[in-house]
């Protein structure tokens, strides 16, 4: 879906971290423990008492595919207001209490969801959670905030989209692959849209969805569970419960019956590239094994180096500068298969496309060998003792999932799932779902692309 | 080119301009110090740092720590791109590809399989001053894990096809950013604040000199450069002192005694001066640059201080304060000391939309004014102090891999090994005099300015927009 920030290699290590670091096990051995607070709030604990800092995050199951129609943007929009004066403190004293101890504190939204965060010394855990607690439920919003916040996100807009040819591709190719779910819609916004919200928006945003039975609690590092119980109940627990959600239930994508293409032509672009998407099932809403058999199709076909679409396209045929796959499972809704690249030397774009599709095409025919599958279980399964080596990772891995429709023996079950995957489960889904007739691309061009 | 990191944040930050080593208002904390705020905490979690010195005489920093079966290494080898021999500048760089294309006996393919057997992952960067490896390996494969490590330090193939397809792997990537304003601007202004001197040039080199660059260029490097005179290493997890002795020979103790470097000359960057790159977008960047400070400097951690409360990372500086907050002009707003072996600046960055350019560099201008005249409260440092001290722990030490990075960087810089218990004390001895005195000398320059975007609009600035 839209690419907002990193680069694809460190967004598909994080991707594979987060999944990989579902371990049972906490750092140094501590078990992870879940538990709901009375008002509905989820709690997840991950001990990992390396070094005297924990991670607290809360993660609200709202995201911008949450938004109502014509107001793209408001989560995000929200996300900042957040930052703002409560009842209790004047802006930026919170801020201000996490410089104090050297904490870092931040937030991000996405598609799903919304989650705030800091990182600070076990002691002033508590203080970190009475002051989220607080602004959980008493922001005051004045017309004057909202102006000026709404400037920044715009200012945001512009740094992350409109300044970059590649990220205002993405955006409309998001737009097309996704005829009818929501994910068609950026999370930062649509421009004139994101120029109207207003304080009834913003207010109507927060009381629906800044509920403590809208919230999953996590908290990884030097603690220890029934402490952490304990401040919760004294703060979050404090928090009266809100009204019962509706479901999480929004338009499905129709099947789709074309081959899509977008292309973008810019001044500032050099040398061409492509990517191709389709519609697959996310670990929420597959059938089972069917996530897992596509993380290992992405391994296999285009994860790394050692991948198929490297080897091939760059390694051997040395017709591309970068040619890779990627699936992005942790989403609550149906989510995206893409496979890229780009030309290099004398090749063009049209040879690297098309030497993509044959990779694809034999994969569709021919399936994975059993050694190209145990390697990629393998990686990922190892992975999870890197991923345990930074307490930020597993709580983030554990807070996706749970604002994704996972639970906690969702996390800790997957590297035995992953180990459960067949060759043929791997050609069945590649099959199934990489369609070219069926896909959306989008290509991104030079404005004199002589003789391509 | 494309990613997919599906949040969008309150704040990012952009790197330096210039790369290298950043000191973003936190250069090190003292966990020492840390235990002293927060005694209970003192028995559960303490660093210790080992200096392990092995038979051949390899020195390495170590942090034990078994409760993870994981072993991180990082180490840098002096001399980085600013060492490129005029004419094959990208040389270093290049070489930085080619550590896991094929090393002894191993070809490109065999010694990636075997990475991949021994479950390691192992990477080089070249930086300006240095150039950097690290391997992160499971302890219980770490036995194939440093025998690649191993040859890769010492007997890097550098067949042709690899060295070919890096190669035009880098080409491809300096093709693609050609026509991007932003990356020309930013090539303009190395060159226009360095001029002659080698941190002018693009690390990555260009279309002309990488295509000089032979097998032969490359050996001869790695031979001058990768020499235990110029080595520093550092490891941190799941190993003992005793048996990272041994590992400490087997890769590196065969390298020759020294190293045979260029001089590079100290260059102070031209300021005064201002760049416009003009090209119709939707949002104009601002880059400043005033005098930075040496980290040898005695005024270094007044300025560290003063630039933290001007523009560092925390959502409390002056600059976010004036720009963001109260103003709205921009999402991003931020001042680094950039530090480089020869060469010092303080950076102040920022994009905004382009009809409020001028004003947003009008309101920058005056906030560095008002710095450099009067200096911070007394609040601003004894918080920007706490600041400090608390947050080394949380920016520099949340890994393996990131206790390893910030080990290195200490001993790059000289500070010791017993720094740690000395920093918190170096940072509280700042008197509020001396951040004033800092300020002064450092924000009074003119700087030097680029404006990447449509031609400024002179509109009358600093009012509320």
């Amino acid at each position: 879906m839209t690419p907002t920030g990193i680069g694809l290699r460190a967004a598909l290590l994080v991707g594979t971290l987060a999944l990989a670091a579902a371990s049972a096990r906490a750092a140094d051995g501590g078990a992870v423990k879940d538990f709901l607070l009375d008002n509905g709030m989820e709690v997840v604990v991950i001990p990992d008492h390396r070094a005297p800092i924990v991670t607290h995050m809360v993660w609200y199951k709202i995201g911008s595919a949450d938004e109502p129609p014509g107001k793209s943007g408001i989560a995000h929009f929200f996300e900042h207001l957040m930052f703002k004066a409560t009842t209790h403190h004047a802006a930026g004293e919170f801020d201000r209490a996490v410089a104090e101890i050297g904490g870092s504190n931040n937030a991000f939204t996405s598609y799903d969801y919304t989650a705030f965060h800091e990182t600070v010394p076990p002691s002033a855990l508590e203080e970190m959670m009475s002051f989220e607690a607080d602004r959980m439920r008493n922001l005051i919003l004045t017309d004057d905030v909202i102006k000026t916040e709404r400037d920044v996100i715009l200012e945001e807009r512009r740094s992350r989209i409109d300044s970059n040819p590649q990220a205002v591709l993405d955006e409309e190719v998001d737009a097309t692959l996704w005829q009818n779910q929501p994910y068609r819609i950026p999370v930062i916004g649509w421009l004139q849209e994101m120029e109207e919200l207003n304080r009834p928006d913003a207010k109507a945003f927060y009381d629906a969805y800044y509920r403590p039975n809208n919230a999953v609690l996590v908290v990884a590092g030097d603690v220890d569970p029934d402490t952490v119980k304990a401040m919760a109940e004294r703060t979050y627990g404090k928090v009266a419960r809100g009204p019962d959600l509706r479901p999480r239930i929004r338009p499905v994508e129709p099947e789709q019956n074309t081959k899509r293409t977008v292309t973008l032509t810019d001044a500032r672009v050099s040398v061409p590239n492509f990517s191709t998407q389709w519609v697959v099932p996310s670990y929420h809403t597959a059938k089972p094994g069917e996530a897992e058999a596509l993380d290992l199709l992405a391994e296999i076909l285009g994860g790394d180096n050692r991948s198929r679409l490297y080897q091939q396209l760059v390694v051997k045929q040395g017709i591309a500068s970068e040619a890779g796959a990627y699936f992005q499972g942790t989403m609550l809704d149906a989510t995206n298969f893409t496979v890229y690249g780009a030309p290099r030397g004398d090749a063009k774009l049209a040879d690297v496309e098309a030497a993509v599709d044959a990779e694809i095409a034999r994969i569709v025919k021919d399936g994975v060998s059993d050694d190209e599958l145990e390697r990629a279980k393998t990686r990922y399964v190892r992975s999870m003792i890197f991923a345990r080596d930074k307490q930020e990772d597993m709580a983030n891995m554990y807070g996706s999932t749970l604002a994704t429709g996972g639970n906690v023996k969702d996390v800790q079950e997957w590297p035995d799932r992953i180990r459960k995957v067949t060759a043929d489960e791997v050609k069945a889904v590649a099959a199934r779902y990489l369609v070219l007739d069926r896909s959306t691309t989008g290509y991104l061009l030079p404005q004199q692309q002589a003789g391509n | 080119m494309m990613s997919m990191a599906i949040a969008t944040t309150k704040s990012i930050s952009y790197p330096a301009a210039e790369g290298g080593r950043v000191y973003r208002a936190v250069v090190t904390l003292c966990f020492a110090l840390f235990f002293l705020l927060l005694p209970v905490l003192a028995a559960r979690a303490e660093m210790n740092i080992q200096e392990v010195k092995s038979k051949k005489g390899v020195t390495a920093w170590l942090v034990e720590d078994h409760s993870i079966p994981l072993i991180a290494i990082r180490f840098v080898f002096d001399g980085g791109t600013a060492q490129d021999p005029s004419g094959k500048e990208g040389l270093v760089n290049l070489m930085t590809g080619l550590f896991d294309e094929g090393a002894g006996d191993l070809d490109s393919e065999a010694f990636q399989m075997g990475l991949d057997d021994a479950g390691a992952e192992m990477s080089f960067q070249a930086a300006r001053d240095g150039t950097y490896g690290s391997m992160r390996m499971l302890s219980d494969q770490k036995d194939e894990a440093f025998g690649l490590l191993k040859l890769a330090v010492n007997s890097p193939r550098f067949d042709q096809a690899p060295i070919d397809r890096i190669r035009a792997q880098i080409l491809s990537g300096i093709l693609a950013n050609e026509r991007d304003p932003n990356t020309i601007g930013q090539q303009r202004w190395l060159r226009a604040i360095y001029g002659q001197h080698p941190y002018a040039r693009p690390d990555e080199g260009n279309k002309d000199s990488l295509a000089t660059i032979t097998a032969d260029d490359l050996r001869a490097f790695h031979k001058a450069n990768f020499a235990r005179g110029g080595l520093h290493v550092a490891v941190v997890g799941d190993i003992d002192a005793a048996t990272l002795s041994g590992r400490l020979d087997e890769v590196f103790g065969g390298l020759p005694d020294r190293q045979t470097l260029a001089p590079v000359a100290d260059i102070k960057p031209k300021l005064g001066q201002q760049l416009e790159v003009n090209y119709e977008l939707p949002q104009t960047s601002l880059q400043l640059a005033w005098p930075g400070v040496k980290r040898s400097d005695p005024d270094f951690y007044a300025a560290v201080l003063m630039n933290e409360i001007l523009g560092g990372s925390t959502f409390t500086s002056r600059l976010y304060e004036q720009v963001r907050e109260k103003r709205g002009l921009a999402y991003s707003v931020s001042s680094d000391l950039v530090d480089h072996e020869h060469s010092n600046a303080l950076l102040v960055t920022t994009a905004t939309r382009s009809d409020r350019a001028a004003q947003t560099l009008s309101i920058v201008r005056q906030v560095v004014k008002d710095m450099a005249e009067n200096g911070p409260t007394e609040e601003e440092l004894a918080a920007t102090k706490k600041y400090m001290i608390g947050a080394y722990a949380i920016n520099n030490l949340d890994s393996s891999s990131s206790i390893a990075a910030t080990l290195v960087e200490l001993q790059l810089d000289n500070l010791g090994i017993d720094y740690i218990k000395r920093r918190a004390a170096l940072i509280n001895a700042v008197t509020l005099a001396d951040v004033k005195a800092a300020a002064k000398k450092l924000l009074s320059a003119d700087p030097a300015v680029m404006v990447i975007g449509p031609p400024l609009v002179q509109v009358a600035g600093g009012g509320k927009g």
